[in-house]
């Protein structure tokens, strides 16, 4: 997508973020580049990524990482590496494919982000179940979603670029009702 | 109504697809007789009880499960994963 007057690309949510209501914040998140690692076989490429990124392959519902690089587990024999280009050597373990483009990315953070979240994602996301570094692939309203607690109060979500702005729309709809009650 | 995932975890229902029974993992060989192509293409029992059924993780990990699920009460008593159940 390009602005329509000066033809600059642009994000997938431009034009709609960001977004401060009641108690959360929603912003769009610049994450660098995206790209799905399916290893052939997750030892080696576990080593691979160990070597190159200084990150585990991380297993089912986790992280791993920081800001600078991150690996998130993106499904069944999958993870979504965050940040750094891939380094060639991870492609003799695994297939790589470039998805930095592919991803509306968003922050959602506040006092209320899970209580915001609880309606719409029918997976339990509290500080209880969800601590940080937890992730889940699930539903966000319709929307096959990726969601991770990167902080205390503060969720990564990614859905498809397409969805962006349904992405936006469900997120400030929970924010508002939810802020009405305050 | 949960779905226990092997990889997930306890899952609501919204996110899985529903394929039907997991024939599909019993397929004959390429040069089995016709009858029990045709029992395998066409014909199912439909027994009330317990009933190895796929259904596709699709909003979650992506992965094919067999679930067992009682046809009368509903009732989940387990899943794991096709490719696993397949062998």
């Amino acid at each position: 997508m390009a602005d329509a007057l000066t033809l600059t690309a642009t994000t997938p949510c431009y034009g709609l973020l960001p977004k401060s209501i009641g108690t959360c914040d929603l912003i769009e998140t610049n994450l660098g580049r995206l790209t799905s690692i399916a290893p052939y076989k997750q030892s080696a490429l576990s080593e691979a990524l160990k070597d190159a990124h200084r990150l585990a392959f991380p297993a089912p519902n986790r992280m791993t990482g920081n800001d600078g690089a991150r690996a998130i587990w993106f499904g069944r024999d999958m993870a979504l590496l965050v940040g750094p280009t891939p380094d060639a050597a991870l492609a003799e373990h695994a297939a790589l494919t470039d998805q930095t483009d592919a991803w509306a990315c968003v922050t959602l953070s506040g006092e209320d982000a899970a209580a915001v979240l609880a309606r719409l994602v029918p997976v339990d996301l509290s500080a209880a179940k969800f601590k940080r570094g937890h992730t889940a692939r699930t539903q966000l309203g319709h929307l096959n979603a990726s969601i991770t607690r990167t902080e205390a109060d503060s969720y990564l979500i990614l859905v498809f670029r397409s969805m962006a702005t349904t992405l936006v729309h469900d997120l400030v709809t929970a924010m508002e009702s939810l802020a009405a009650r305050r | 109504m949960r779905l226990p995932c092997p990889i997930c975890g306890d899952r609501d229902r919204r996110e899985f697809y529903y394929q039907g029974s997991a024939v599909a993992l019993s397929r004959p060989a390429p040069d089995a007789d016709a009858a029990v192509w045709e029992n395998y293409v066409h014909l199912r029992e439909n027994q009330p009880g317990d009933l190895d059924e796929l259904w596709s993780h699709d909003a979650g990990c992506g992965a094919w499960l067999v679930v067992t699920r009682n046809t009368v009460t509903h009732a989940i008593s387990g899943a794991k994963l096709a490719s696993e159940a397949a062998r």
